[in-house]
C-alpha cells in the first residue's frame, strides 16, 4: 500500500479502454492501482490490477460501510495478492473466482462486475456465490482484515485500548444521559 | 518475601501432581501448599501477568487462547461458525481465570437436585449431585472470601456502567425486581493488595490492573511463596500412568521443548477444564484400563454441558459506549427460578457483555454479511448487549471424545466435542431472546439482535459427581470412584450445569477438596 497523488505510467488508452469496465473508481496501469479521487495507490504482485479493482468492490458490497473509504478495504484485501504470488492455486482460485464473477455479470447484461451501477445488482451476484470456497475465502478474511484495522475503528465510535489512559473511571464509562 | 521457589525431583513420589492452574487447579494447588503438601503443577501454556496482557481482542486471543486443534459436531451453532473451536477458554498460568467476567454466584437450592425438582425429562441425563448447598455453604463463604466477591463480607458492589444502566433502566420498565450491579470478583475497593477495578473494559483480555480475581496471579504466586509449590510452564500432560494394584503413580508430560518427562506422584489431581480433562483420563488408557483411566461407568467424557448461552444486543437512537467498563457489569436474576410454566425447566441470567468491534464482527451474527449486517456495526457506538446464560440439560451424546483419526504434534488423538441442543435449552434460549429485547424494547430499542451462542467459556460435566460408582467418574469429593489417588478437580465435576457462571463452585470445590486430601493423606488412606 502506497499513498500517491501521481499515479504512474498510466496511459490514456488504458484508461479508455478498461475504462468502461473498471468503472469509475479506479484508473489502472500496470501493476498498479489509483484510486480516481483519494490520495492512494496500491501496487499490485499477482493479480492485476483489475483484479484488484474488483476484490476491493467485492469487498465493500461484502461489508459496506458508507463511512469508509476504499484505502481500508483495499488494506483488507491486500493479502490475497500476496498468497496468489506465493501459491498458483491460490492464485487459480482467486482468478476463476473473480472471473465467474465477471461472467455472471456479462450474463446480466453489464460489461463486468465493476461495471454494474448498483450494488443491488452486483450483491444479486454475490448471493449467487456465496457457498463457493472464493467468496467464503473473501468474506471470512474481511473479518479480521477490515474490521480489526485500528484506523477504522474511529469511524465506529469505538475508542480500542484505555489501559494507558486509566481505563473509563473518569473518562465516561458511567456518562449516558439519554435515558 | 517470596521463599525460594520449590523444585521437586521427577522421581519424588511423595507430591500431588496438579494438571492446570486455573480455578480448580490453582486454586488446589494453594490450598494444599498452605497445609504444608508438596505439588507440583504441570501448565500447559506461558506465565501472562497483568503487565503483559493486551487490551486488543485478536492479539490477546493469540497470547491467551487454548488454540489446539479440536473437532465438533452435532446441531449445536458453533459447530458450525467454529469449527475447530468448540471453546474460548485460555492456554496460560492461571487457565480461564484470565479471561473470566467474574460474575460469582452460588448455585440454587434446586440446581443441585434437578432429577428429583425436574422429574424425568426424556432426552436428558438429569442426576441429582451427591452434595448441597447447606454442605457447601462454608465453602462458598472461603471462596468468596478468597476472590473478594463484592455484596460479600462487606464488600460493595461495583458502579454500574453505561451498558448496565441501560439494561436496569429495561429491566425496571418491564417488571424485573432482581437486577443489580451482581456479585462479582472484582474489586471494588483496593483488596489483598490488588488495585480496584479502573473500568478498563478488557475484562476478558485479562485485567490490567489486576482488581479481577485471578489465579495467575492471587493462588499460584501464593503457593509458591510457600515454598510447598512448583508450577511448570509449557508442561503438557500426555498420559497418567499407574502401578499394577491400580493407583496412578505418575504423569508424563511434554516439557517445553516437547521432551518427554515423567513426574512421579502420590496423588494427581486433573483440572484440565471439561475437555482436556476427559481427554487425558481417555488417552491414558492401558491394559488394565482399556476404556481409559476412572472409565468403569463408561460416563468419561459424556453430559458434556457448555450453558444455553446466547446474547442480545440492541440499538438505541443515542450513543451508549458499552464497551467503557466492566464487561460483565450487571446481572437480572428474575429469570433464574425454576417454573416450568414458561415452557422449559430450570432458568437463566442476563448479564451485560459487551465486545470491541473486532470481536462483535466476528460473532454477532457469524457468516452474516451485507447491509442487514454492516448496518448493525455501524450502530456499534449506540449499542447494548445482554448475555444469556441458563441451564443446559445434561446429555449422554453430548460428549468429548477422541477423534479416532486426528491427532496433535504429540502423537496423540484430539478431542472431539459432540453437542445437540436439548429441546429445552431452545425453549429456553427463544424465551431469553423475547425477554431481552423486551428489555431493550422498554427503553426504545431501534432494533435488536438475538445473537447465536459463542464458542463455549463454561464447560462442565465430562467426569461427572455421582453418589453412585456407575452413575458417574468422581465422588462427592471429586475423587474418582475407580482409582482413590486420581482426583478430578475443575467443572469437569459438576454433576448438573445450573443457571450460575460456574468459577465460584469450582474454587469452592477445590477448597473442600484440598481438605479432604489432606485428611486423606494424614490418615495414609491415599
Amino acid at each position: 500500500m502506497t499513498e500517491t497523488t501521481s499515479p504512474r505510467g498510466l496511459s490514456r488508452r488504458e484508461l479508455l479502454t478498461r475504462g468502461t469496465a473498471l468503472g469509475t473508481a479506479y484508473v489502472v496501469g500496470a501493476g498498479f492501482l489509483a484510486h480516481a479521487t483519494d490520495a492512494w495507490a496500491m501496487e499490485t504482485k499477482e493479480l492485476t490490477p483489475a483484479q484488484m479493482a474488483t476484490l476491493i468492490q467485492m469487498a465493500r458490497d461484502i461489508y459496506p460501510h458508507d463511512k469508509i473509504s476504499d484505502k481500508f478495504y483495499a488494506i483488507a484485501v491486500k493479502g490475497h495478492d500476496e498468497e496468489a504470488a506465493k501459491d498458483p492455486a491460490y492464485k487459480t482460485m482467486m482468478t476463476e473466482g473473480l472471473g465467474t464473477l465477471d461472467n455472471l455479470a456479462q450474463g446480466a447484461g453489464a460489461p463486468s462486475y465493476l461495471g454494474m451501477g448498483w450494488e443491488a445488482d452486483r450483491v444479486a451476484l454475490l448471493r449467487q456465490i456465496a457457498d463457493s470456497h472464493f467468496f467464503q475465502t473473501i468474506r471470512g478474511g474481511l473479518i479480521v482484515g477490515l474490521y480489526n484495522q485500528k484506523a477504522v475503528w474511529p469511524i465506529f465510535g469505538y475508542e480500542g485500548e484505555s489501559f494507558s489512559k486509566g481505563g473509563y473511571i473518569e473518562r465516561g464509562f458511567n456518562d449516558i444521559s439519554w435515558l | 518475601m517470596a521463599a525460594k521457589p520449590a523444585k521437586f525431583d521427577l522421581k519424588d513420589d511423595s507430591v500431588v501432581v496438579i494438571i492446570g492452574t486455573g480455578a480448580g487447579g490453582g486454586t488446589l494447588g494453594n490450598e494444599l501448599a498452605q497445609k504444608g503438601i508438596k505439588v507440583v503443577a504441570l501448565e500447559a501454556g506461558g506465565r501472562y501477568l497483568p503487565e503483559d496482557y493486551i487490551n486488543d481482542e485478536w492479539a490477546s486471543f493469540q497470547q491467551l487462547a487454548w488454540k489446539d486443534k479440536r473437532t465438533t459436531s452435532g446441531d449445536w451453532r458453533v459447530h458450525k461458525d467454529f469449527t475447530n473451536l468448540p471453546a474460548w477458554i485460555v492456554k496460560a498460568v492461571g487457565g480461564s481465570t484470565v479471561h473470566w467476567a467474574g460474575a460469582s454466584l452460588r448455585l440454587q437450592e434446586h440446581e443441585w437436585k434437578t432429577r428429583t425438582v425436574y422429574g424425568d425429562i426424556p432426552g436428558a441425563s438429569l442426576m441429582d449431585w451427591p452434595i448441597d448447598g447447606k454442605e457447601m455453604a462454608p465453602y462458598y463463604d472461603k471462596a468468596e472470601d478468597k476472590m473478594g466477591t463484592t455484596r460479600t463480607h462487606g464488600i460493595p458492589g461495583l458502579p454500574g456502567n453505561n451498558n448496565y444502566k441501560v439494561m436496569a433502566a429495561g429491566a425496571q420498565k418491564v417488571g424485573y425486581k432482581k437486577y443489580s450491579t451482581g456479585r462479582m470478583s472484582i474489586n471494588s475497593q483496593p483488596r489483598d493488595e490488588r488495585a480496584a477495578c479502573h473500568q478498563v473494559g478488557f475484562c476478558f483480555q485479562g485485567c490490567k490492573f489486576g482488581a479481577k480475581w485471578s489465579t495467575a496471579y492471587t493462588e499460584v504466586p501464593k503457593g509458591e511463596d510457600t515454598g510447598n509449590m512448583e508450577v511448570r510452564e509449557f508442561a503438557m500432560a500426555l498420559r497418567i500412568e499407574h502401578d499394577a494394584k491400580g493407583k496412578v503413580t505418575g504423569v508424563v508430560y511434554a516439557d517445553k521443548n516437547g521432551k518427554h518427562q515423567r513426574q512421579a506422584a502420590r496423588v494427581v489431581c486433573v483440572a484440565g477444564n471439561s475437555i482436556e480433562s476427559p481427554r487425558l483420563l481417555l488417552n491414558s488408557h492401558s491394559s488394565m484400563f482399556p476404556d481409559g483411566l476412572a472409565n468403569s461407568s463408561g460416563e468419561v467424557g459424556k453430559n458434556y454441558m457448555r450453558h444455553m448461552t446466547g446474547s442480545v444486543y440492541a440499538l438505541f437512537e443515542k450513543p451508549v459506549h458499552m464497551y467503557r467498563g466492566t464487561t460483565m457489569a450487571g446481572i437480572i436474576e428474575d429469570e433464574a427460578i425454576n417454573d416450568p410454566k414458561r415452557g422449559f425447566v430450570g432458568g437463566y441470567h442476563f448479564e451485560t457483555l459487551s465486545l470491541g468491534v473486532p470481536f462483535m464482527a466476528a460473532f454477532l451474527d457469524p457468516g452474516a454479511w451485507g447491509r442487514e449486517f454492516t448496518s448493525a456495526m455501524d450502530g456499534y457506538a449506540n449499542m447494548a448487549g445482554v448475555w444469556i446464560v441458563g441451564e443446559d440439560m445434561p446429555r449422554s451424546g453430548n460428549a468429548v471424545t477422541l477423534h479416532p483419526e486426528i491427532t496433535d504434534e504429540y502423537g496423540l488423538p484430539v478431542p472431539n466435542v459432540n453437542f445437540d441442543d436439548h429441546p429445552n435449552d431452545n425453549a429456553m434460549r427463544n424465551h431469553a431472546y423475547k425477554q431481552g429485547a423486551a428489555v431493550y424494547d422498554a427503553v426504545g430499542a431501534v432494533r435488536a439482535f438475538p445473537t447465536p451462542p459463542y464458542p463455549s467459556t463454561h464447560n462442565m460435566g465430562t467426569n461427572r459427581m455421582s453418589a453412585k460408582p456407575r452413575d458417574g467418574v468422581v465422588n462427592k469429593w471429586g475423587q474418582s470412584h475407580d482409582i482413590a489417588n486420581l482426583f478430578v478437580s475443575d467443572g469437569s465435576q459438576f454433576t448438573t450445569g445450573a443457571a450460575e457462571n460456574p468459577t465460584l463452585t469450582i474454587v469452592a470445590l477445590a477448597i473442600r477438596q484440598a481438605d479432604y486430601i489432606a485428611r486423606q493423606m494424614k490418615a495414609g488412606a491415599i
